[in-house]
C-alpha cells in the first residue's frame, strides 16, 4: 500500500501541514492518556472485585480529568537546597522526550507525523531522553530518596535497552529497514504476514516463528522495564522510596511525569504494534483495510497492549534489584543473542 | 545448564499461571456496596438507635435503673384520681404516671440492650438506624417525651392539689378514726 501524509496532500509542504502533523499526536496523546489513567483505575479495581471510581460522571468516567484538574491546583512547591533550574527544567525533558517519539509513529498510511527512513533508530534515540530526565529530576531534588530511584531507574534503562535493541535490530534484519512505514508495508496482507509469525514469506518461515514469538516476548519484557511499570518499578517503588524520582514533585510539574509515564507506555505498545503486530494493516487482508481502518486497527492494537501493561501491572509483584539484573543480563540478553543469530542466519540462507 | 532453562520456564510459566487468574477476576462479580444508595441488610435483631413509644412508657424507670452507663434520664408525675383527661395506656387500662421527660445520651449509650429486655411494656425498642451524628454533643441527646411544658405544668399543679387536698382528707380521716377509736374505748 502507498504511503504518504495526508496533510501534506492537502494543504501542500507548508508550514500549516507541519503543524497539524505536530498538534494532532499532541491532542491524542492528551485523549489517550486520560482513557489510559481511567483504564488504570477500572482494571486495578476490576481485579480486585472492586467497581473503581463510580460518582464522576456515569459509571465514573470523568474521574481522570477530576484528577488532572486537581493537579493543576495543587500549590507548586521547590524544595529548599533544591537545583532550582534543573528541577524545574527535569519534567520537560522527560516529557519533551517522550513526546518526540511520536514524531515517527505511523498512525495511519495517510498520516504519520514525520515520514524518515531510520524509524526505529529515532524512536530509541529519543526515548533515552527520559532517562536524562529522571536522573536530572532524581539529583535536582536534594533528596536521597529521589536521588536512589534515579540511579536505579538509570542502571534499569541501561541494561534494559540492550536487549530491546538487540530486538529491534533482528527486525531490522527481517524486515531489511528502519523505516516505520515500510515495516507496516511489508506486513500487510493478513495477521499470517505480520513478523509475530515470521514476517512475510513462503513456508520457509515456519521455522523462525518461534525464535519472532521470543523476540516479541522479549520486546515485551524490555519495554516494561524502561518504561519503569510494575513488575520492574523499583524506581518509584512506594515501599521503599516514597516514588522515587519524583519524590519532590507536586502539581503541574508531577502531571507532567505522570503524562509522560503514560506517553512512554504508549510508545512501546506502538513500537510493538508497528514491529510485530503489523501496525495499522487489517489483520484480515483486504478487509476493512485502507487509510481510515488503518488508525482504528493501530490504536486498537497499541490500546490491546497497553491493556496487556496494566493487567500485569495488577499481577505481579516488584522484583528486587537484583532479580531485575539477573534477569536483564542473564536470560534477556543470551536470548535476544540466540534469536538475533538465528534470524541473521534465516536471512542470509534465504 | 538444565536448571537454568527450568529456571526460566518456571517463571515464564507462573506468570502466565497470575494473569490468569487475575483475568478471571477481572470479569467476575463485583463484590462492592455502594453504600449511601445500596446497603447492606442489617439482621433484624441488630441494636441501633433506640427509639422510645411514650404512649407505651408506663414510667417505672427499670431502663434507667439498669443501664451500665446511665444514659437514660426520666422524670415522672403521679396521676392523681381528680385529673380530668382520665389517661389511658395503650391497651386501655388506667395510666398511674405521666411521663414529662426521657431523654437518652447517645453519646454515652453502649448498646448493651438491656433497657429492651427489662422493658415491661415493650416501650423501648432498637431500630435499625446507625446513621445519626451531630455537630454538639448536646445534639447527641433526644427527647422522647411527647409531652408539652404547659401540660407538664398543669400535671404538676394537679398534683400539688391533690397532695393538699389528700393532706386536709386524710386529716379528717385520721380524726373520724380517732373518734371512732375513742368511742370504742368508752
Amino acid at each position: 500500500m502507498e504511503t504518504f501524509n495526508v496533510f501534506e496532500k492537502i494543504f501542500g509542504l507548508n508550514f500549516l501541514s507541519a503543524l497539524i502533523s505536530v498538534i494532532l499526536p499532541l491532542v491524542f496523546l492528551i485523549i489517550y492518556a486520560l482513557i489510559a489513567i481511567l483504564g488504570e483505575l477500572k482494571i486495578s479495581a476490576w481485579i480486585q472485585e472492586r467497581l473503581g471510581p463510580m460518582r464522576t460522571g456515569p459509571y465514573g468516567i470523568l474521574q481522570p480529568l477530576a484528577e488532572v484538574v486537581k493537579l493543576i491546583q495543587k500549590e507548586d512547591i521547590v524544595p529548599a537546597g533544591a537545583n532550582r533550574l534543573l528541577f524545574n527544567l527535569a519534567p520537560y525533558v522527560i516529557f519533551a522526550g517522550s513526546f518526540a517519539g511520536f514524531a515517527v509513529i505511523p498512525f495511519s498510511a495517510a498520516f504519520v507525523p514525520a515520514e524518515i527512513n531510520i524509524g526505529l533508530f529515532y524512536v530509541f534515540a529519543v526515548g533515552a531522553f527520559a532517562v536524562i530526565g529522571i536522573v536530572m529530576g532524581g539529583w535536582a531534588s536534594n533528596n536521597k530518596y529521589s536521588l536512589l530511584g534515579a540511579m536505579r531507574s538509570a542502571s534499569q534503562m541501561i541494561s534494559y535497552e540492550i536487549p530491546g535493541a538487540l530486538v529491534i535490530l533482528s527486525a531490522a534484519v527481517l524486515a531489511n529497514s528502519l523505516d516505520m512505514q515500510k515495516i507496516t508495508t511489508l506486513q500487510d496482507g493478513g495477521f499470517w504476514n505480520w513478523f509475530l509469525f515470521g514476517g512475510p514469506g513462503n513456508w520457509t518461515k515456519i521455522w523462525i516463528i518461534p525464535f519472532t514469538l521470543l523476540l516479541s516476548l522479549i520486546y515485551m519484557i524490555a519495554s516494561l522495564a524502561e518504561t519503569n511499570r510494575t513488575p520492574f518499578d523499583i524506581p518509584e517503588g512506594e515501599s521503599e522510596l516514597v516514588a522515587g524520582y519524583h519524590t519532590e514533585y507536586s502539581g503541574m510539574k508531577f502531571a507532567m511525569f505522570f503524562f509522560a509515564e503514560y506517553s512512554n507506555m504508549f510508545i512501546v505498545a506502538a513500537i510493538l504494534t508497528v514491529v510485530f503486530l503489523g501496525g495499522w494493516t487489517s489483520p484480515f487482508g483486504t478487509f476493512m483495510g485502507g487509510f481510515w481502518w488503518g488508525i482504528f486497527w493501530f490504536i486498537l492494537k497499541a490500546m490491546f497492549i497497553v491493556f496487556i501493561q496494566i493487567w500485569l501491572r495488577w499481577t505481579l509483584p516488584r522484583v528486587r534489584v537484583d532479580q531485575l539484573m539477573y534477569l536483564g543480563w542473564k536470560v534477556l540478553l543470551p536470548f535476544s543473542l540466540v534469536c538475533f543469530i538465528v534470524i541473521s542466519l534465516y536471512r542470509i540462507i534465504y | 545448564m538444565i536448571d537454568y532453562f527450568k529456571n526460566v520456564w518456571t517463571w515464564f510459566y507462573t506468570i502466565l499461571l497470575g494473569m490468569r487468574i487475575t483475568l478471571k477476576h477481572l470479569f467476575a462479580k463485583k463484590v462492592t456496596i455502594q453504600y449511601p444508595n445500596e446497603r447492606y441488610p442489617i439482621p433484624p435483631i441488630a441494636r441501633n438507635r433506640l427509639h422510645l413509644d411514650p404512649e407505651r412508657c408506663n414510667g417505672c424507670m427499670q431502663c434507667a435503673r439498669i443501664c451500665p452507663v446511665q444514659c437514660i434520664t426520666v422524670e415522672t408525675i403521679k396521676v392523681v384520681p381528680i385529673d380530668p383527661e382520665k389517661p389511658t395506656m395503650f391497651d386501655g387500662s388506667p395510666r398511674k404516671i405521666w411521663v414529662p421527660r426521657y431523654d437518652i445520651d447517645f453519646a454515652k449509650c453502649c448498646f448493651c440492650g438491656l433497657c429492651t429486655t427489662v422493658c415491661p411494656t415493650d416501650a423501648i425498642k432498637h431500630t435499625i438506624d446507625f446513621e445519626y451524628s451531630s455537630y454538639t454533643r448536646e445534639g447527641l441527646i433526644y427527647h422522647f417525651s411527647n409531652m408539652t411544658p404547659e401540660k407538664i405544668e398543669e400535671k404538676k399543679k394537679l398534683l400539688a392539689e391533690w397532695t393538699i387536698k389528700e393532706k386536709a382528707l386524710k386529716a379528717e380521716k385520721a380524726k373520724q378514726d380517732s373518734n371512732v377509736s375513742s368511742n370504742e374505748v368508752n
